[in-house]
C-alpha cells in the first residue's frame, strides 16, 4: 500500500465500507453486526476458521444473501441497495475470484476473458484478431505471456488463477471506466489451496500490481502464512463475530491464530515420537506410473511417513499408486506377508489387503454429497451390519452414531446428507469412515485441506492413534505445517524421484520447503 | 510438579475447581444443545420425508374419489380394479427393469425393443417352432441378458453414454423383431402361457396371476435395493462413481450386471406382455417406452424419495393406469393415455427435482 494512492484528499471514505451486517439462518446468527471498512489500494485479510462468517460476509457481497435490516454497504462512498445486485456491485467496482475461478476450461484465454462482456453486451461483429490484440496488451501491462487463442484447460492451474484475477480487474475497470476514481475492489476468496508455493508468488506479484493501480484486494484465506505475507491489514471473525482488524506488520502468527481459534493451540507435535515405531510393515519396490518412479521405499509399523514436493512432481500420485487406482502402473507391494503385484492391485482388492485410501477431493472422490453421512460412513462395512433380515437403515444410522461421536462430527446427525456438512466435518466423518476397519496402510492425500484449525487437530489425534496401534500411514501434501506436525520421516519428490528423506530435527517447515525449492533449482 | 502440591483448601486451588467444574458443565450443556439441535433438523427433516413418502398414496386414494364421483358405479367396483391391477402387471416389470440401471447412473433406452423381442421370441419358438413354452421363457430371458450385456459392452467399453448406446441397441432390436416376425402378429400362442398369466385369479381378490408376479419381483428389487449392501453399493455407484471405485466397489461389474438384469426382467415383462395376449406382434411393446419412465421417475418421488425404487415404482404404474382407467370411463379419447404418460414424467422428473432443490440433473 502507498501512501499516496490512500491519503490522497477526498478519498477518506475508503473502498469498501461495511456497516453493522448481520445475518441469521434459521435463528442462528452467521454474522453478529459486523462493521469493517477496506481502504484505498490496501490487501485486507479476512481470516476465520469453517463457521465463523467469513463465507457468509462474501456471499452477502456477492448477492447470494440478503443481510438483516439495518445494515449499510458503500463502494467509494456510494451506497448499495441491499441485497447486493450484481450489476450494481460490478458498476460500482466490487468484482470477485472465487476458489473455483469460473473459468470454462474448453474456450480460449480471450474468450475468457471477455466473458462478461460477450454474455451482457450485444455485438454482430466480433473481431477476434482485435480481442486477442486487446488480450495480449492486457496481458503484457501485467507482464504476463499468456497465449490468448489457448484453450483455458490447457493452462496451468496458476495461469488460470492469473487469468481470473486480471479478469476480475479488467471487468471492474470497464465498469466504473467513467469513474477513474474507482479503482475497485477485488475479493479473492481462497484463491491458493491448488497452486504450489511458486504460483502463490506470482499470485501475489499480480495482486500487488494491482494494489499498485490503486485497487484495493479482499484476500480470504485459511493460510496465516500468505495472510502475513500478502496483506496489509486483516479481520479475523470468529462464531459470526469481528474479533480484531488489526495491522498485519505488528501482528505475528500465533497471534492471528489466537484470534482466529480463541485459544492457544500448543504447538507440540501431534505424533508421540519413536516409541511405537516398530519393524518396517511396507516395503514397496520398483514402483512406476506414468509420471513417477521407480521408487523404492519402506514405511514401519506406526510410523507416518510424509511425501510432499513442488506441484507436478508426482508426489501426490503415490497414495493411489499404492492402493490400484490407476492403470498402467507396475511393481510390487509387501504388506506383512503378502506380496502385492501393483499391475494388478485394484481398490476392491487393496481394501482386503488392509489397505485404505482418502483422497484429497472431498466431494468429487471421498465422499458423495447427496447420500447421508451415515451412508458414507458405512459403506466399507455394510456387510458386517446386517442382521438375519438384512441390513438395515436404523443399523446403519446407528453404527454412523457412534463413529460420528467418536471421530467429533458436527452435527451429529448421520441421517444429513453429506454435503450440508462443513469441510471439516465432512473429513471427519470420512475419515472415521476408512479408521473404523482398522487399516494395515493408510494413505492420504491432503488430510485436512480446507479444514478449520480445531478439525484439523482432531483429525490429527485420531490418525496419531491408528499409528499408534501399528498402523503405516502414507501423507501426501503440500501443507509443510502439517507434515512437519504429523510425520516420523518425510520424502521430497522431484520430477517423480525421491530427492531427499528428511527426520528427527529436520522435520519443520522451514526446512521441509527449503528441499523442495531446491529439489527444483538441482533438476532445473 | 510434586515439589510444588497447590496448598489444599486453599482459596486458590478452591477457586481453580471451581472453575473447572464450571467449565465442564458449560461444555456438557454444549454438547447436549449440540446434540439436539441435530435431533431438531432430523425431526423436521422426518416430518417433511414422511409428507413426500406417501405423497403419492394420498394422491392415488384422491384421484379414485374424485373420478368416482363421475362414475362411482365404475370406479367404485372391485372388478374394475382387478382387471387394471393383472393388465398393467408388465408395465411394472418393465418399469423395474428400468430402475436397476437408472439406479447405477445408466439409462436403458432399450427394455421396451428388449420387451418386444422376447413377446415375439416366445411366440416364434411356440407357435412356429413349436417349443414347449418353459423353453421359450428360458430362451427370451436368456436374450434379454445378451443384450443387456451388449449394451453394457459398448458403455463401458467405449466408454458411450449408456443413452446413445441403448437408443441404438433398441432401434436394432425392433428391426430384429420385425425380421424373425416377418413383420406379421403372430397368434396362437399356447394357452398354458395365457392361464399362467390372466386366466387364472387367484382367490378372493381375483386378481389375475401375472399381478403377483409383478408384486413379488417388486418385493424382490424392494429387498435388494433396501436391505443388502449390494443395493448400497448400485446406489453408491450411481451416486459417486469415483467414489465407490476408490472405496473398493467394484464399479464395472455393478453396472453390467445392472444392464444384464435390465434385460432378463424387460424380457420377463415379454412373457407376461404375451401371456396376456396370447399374441404377439411386432411394434406394440415398443409404446410401453415412456409409461416406464415416467413410473420409474414417478416413483422416485415417493415411499423413498429422492430415489429409484420398486415399492414407488409399483404405486407410481397404478397411479397412471388408475387415471387413465377413470378418464377411460368418463369417455375420453385415447389421446388421453399419452398426454397422462407423456406429461406424467415431466411433471414427476419436476416434482423430484423440487425435492432436490432444484440441482440441475447429472
Amino acid at each position: 500500500m502507498t501512501p499516496e494512492v490512500s491519503n490522497r484528499a477526498g478519498h477518506e471514505a475508503g473502498a469498501l465500507e461495511i456497516r453493522h451486517l448481520s445475518k441469521r439462518f434459521d435463528g442462528a446468527l452467521a454474522l453478529d453486526d459486523v462493521s469493517l471498512s477496506v481502504k484505498r489500494g490496501e490487501v485486507h485479510g479476512l481470516l476465520g476458521s469453517n463457521g465463523s462468517g467469513k463465507s457468509t460476509l462474501i456471499k452477502i457481497l456477492a448477492g447470494f444473501h440478503a443481510p438483516q435490516p439495518g445494515a449499510s454497504i458503500s463502494l467509494y462512498g456510494e451506497p448499495l441497495s441491499l441485497p447486493v445486485t450484481g450489476p450494481q456491485a460490478r458498476k460500482y467496482g466490487l468484482a470477485f475470484v472465487h476458489q473455483h475461478l469460473g473459468l470454462i476450461p474448453t474456450l480460449t484465454v480471450t474468450e475468457n476473458l471477455y466473458l462478461g462482456k460477450l454474455a451482457t453486451a450485444d455485438n454482430w461483429n466480433i473481431n477476434w484478431d482485435i480481442a486477442h490484440q486487446q488480450a495480449r496488451d492486457v496481458f503484457s501491462s501485467f507482464s504476463l505471456s499468456l497465449d490468448p487463442t489457448a484453450e483455458v484447460g490447457s493452462l496451468s492451474a496458476v495461469q488460470q488463477a492469473l487469468l481470473a484475477i486480471i479478469r476480475a480487474f479488467v471487468s471492474v475497470q470497464q465498469a466504473s471506466a467513467d469513474h477513474a476514481d474507482r479503482p475497485g475492489v477485488l475479493i479473492l476468496d481462497e484463491p491458493t489451496p491448488f497452486l504450489p508455493a511458486s504460483g502463490v508468488e506470482q499470485l501475489f506479484d499480480l495482486v500487488r500490481q494491482c494494489t499498485s493501480l490503486g485497487a484495493s484486494v479482499i484476500f480470504v484465506s485459511h493460510d496465516i502464512d500468505e495472510v502475513l505475507q500478502i496483506t496489509d491489514r486483516a479481520t479475523v471473525l470468529r462464531d459470526g463475530q469481528l474479533i480484531d482488524t488489526v495491522v498485519t506488520a505488528n501482528t505475528s502468527h500465533s497471534e492471528f491464530v489466537e484470534r482466529i481459534i480463541g485459544r492457544q493451540i500448543e504447538p507440540e507435535r501431534t505424533q508421540s515420537g519413536a516409541s511405537h515405531i516398530g519393524a518396517p510393515r511396507v516395503r514397496i519396490k520398483a514402483a512406476k506410473a506414468a509420471a513417477i518412479g521407480p521408487l523404492d521405499l519402506s514405511i514401519r509399523a506406526g510410523e507416518t511417513l510424509g511425501v510432499t514436493g513442488l506441484i507436478g512432481s508426482g508426489f501426490d500420485q503415490l497414495p493411489g499408486l499404492i492402493y490400484g487406482s490407476q492403470s498402467n502402473i507396475s511393481g510390487t507391494l509387501e504388506l506383512d506377508h503378502n506380496t502385492i503385484d501393483l499391475a494388478w492391485l485394484k481398490p476392491e482388492h487393496a481394501l482386503r489387503y488392509g489397505i485404505v485410501y482418502l483422497p484429497a477431493d472431498r466431494l468429487g472422490e471421498a465422499g458423495i454429497g447427496s447420500l447421508s453421512v451415515a451412508d458414507n460412513m458405512c459403506l466399507p462395512v455394510m456387510q458386517k451390519l446386517k442382521n438375519a433380515f438384512g441390513l438395515q437403515q436404523s443399523q446403519i444410522d446407528r453404527h454412523a452414531l457412534k463413529l460420528a461421536t467418536e471421530a467429533g462430527v458436527k452435527p451429529l446427525a448421520p441421517q444429513l446428507p453429506l454435503a450440508a456438512l462443513s469441510g471439516g466435518n465432512a473429513q471427519k466423518a470420512l475419515m472415521a469412515k476408512w479408521l473404523q476397519v482398522e487399516p494395515k496402510l493408510l494413505l492420504l492425500n491432503e488430510p485436512t485441506q480446507g479444514v478449520d484449525v480445531g478439525a484439523r487437530e482432531q483429525i490429527w489425534k485420531a490418525l496419531a492413534n491408528t499409528a499408534k496401534n501399528g498402523a503405516a500411514i502414507l501423507v501426501a501434501s503440500t501443507d509443510y505445517d502439517q507434515l512437519a506436525q504429523i510425520c516420523d520421516r518425510v520424502l521430497i519428490f522431484s520430477r517423480g524421484e525421491i530427492v531427499a528423506e528428511l527426520t528427527a530435527d529436520e522435520l519443520n517447515k522451514k526446512t521441509i520447503a527449503e528441499y523442495c525449492y531446491r529439489s527444483i533449482s538441482q533438476t532445473a | 510438579m510434586t515439589e510444588y502440591p497447590p496448598p489444599a483448601g486453599s482459596s486458590v486451588s478452591l477457586a481453580m475447581q471451581q472453575y473447572q467444574a464450571r467449565i465442564q458443565q458449560l461444555e456438557s450443556k454444549l454438547n447436549r444443545f449440540e446434540a439436539s439441535l441435530g435431533d431438531r433438523q432430523v425431526s423436521r427433516r422426518d416430518w417433511k420425508n414422511g409428507a413426500e413418502r406417501y405423497g403419492l398414496l394420498i394422491a392415488w386414494a384422491l384421484l379414485i374419489l374424485v373420478l368416482g364421483a363421475f362414475k362411482p358405479a365404475q370406479m367404485f367396483a372391485w372388478n374394475s380394479y382387478a382387471v387394471m391391477l393383472g393388465s398393467n402387471a408388465m408395465i411394472v416389470v418393465l418399469t423395474l427393469a428400468l430402475i436397476i440401471p437408472l439406479t447405477t447412473g445408466d439409462f436403458d433406452m432399450s427394455v421396451a425393443s428388449v420387451m418386444g423381442l422376447s413377446s415375439m421370441l416366445i411366440a416364434v419358438l411356440n407357435v412356429k417352432l413349436g417349443m414347449a413354452i418353459p423353453g421359450a421363457i428360458v430362451l427370451a430371458v436368456l436374450a434379454g441378458c445378451v443384450v443387456g450385456a451388449i449394451n453394457a459392452f459398448f458403455i463401458l467399453y467405449f466408454g458411450i453414454h449408456s443413452l446413445i448406446v441403448t437408443l441404438g441397441t433398441g432401434y436394432f432390436i425392433n428391426g430384429v423383431i420385425l425380421w424373425i416376425s416377418n413383420s406379421n402378429t403372430i397368434a396362437g400362442v399356447s394357452m398354458d402361457l395365457i392361464k399362467a398369466v390372466i386366466l387364472i385369479k387367484p382367490w378372493p381378490l381375483g386378481i389375475p396371476l401375472g399381478f403377483y408376479y409383478a408384486l413379488l419381483l417388486t418385493g424382490i428389487i424392494w429387498y435388494v435395493f433396501q436391505y443388502t449392501s449390494l443395493g448400497r453399493r448400485l446406489l453408491f455407484v450411481g451416486r459417486g462413481r469415483e467414489v465407490a471405485r476408490l472405496s473398493g466397489v467394484n464399479v464395472n461389474r455393478m453396472r453390467v450386471g445392472a444392464m444384464v438384469s435390465s434385460g432378463a426382467i424387460a424380457a420377463i415383462a415379454g412373457v407376461l406382455y404375451t401371456g396376456m395376449r396370447g399374441t404377439a406382434d411386432p411394434s406394440s411393446a415398443l409404446a410401453f417406452l415412456l409409461p416406464a419412465f415416467a413410473a420409474a421417475f414417478l416413483g422416485s418421488t415417493t415411499i423413498y424419495p429422492g430415489r429409484f425404487n420398486a415399492p414407488g415404482a409399483f404405486v407410481a404404474v397404478f397411479f397412471l393406469s388408475t387415471g387413465i382407467m377413470g378418464l377411460n370411463f368418463l369417455g375420453v379419447d385415447s389421446f388421453v393415455q399419452n398426454l397422462f404418460y407423456g406429461g406424467g414424467l415431466v411433471i414427476a422428473v419436476s416434482i423430484s427435482q423440487l425435492i432436490r432443490g432444484r440441482k440441475p440433473m447429472d
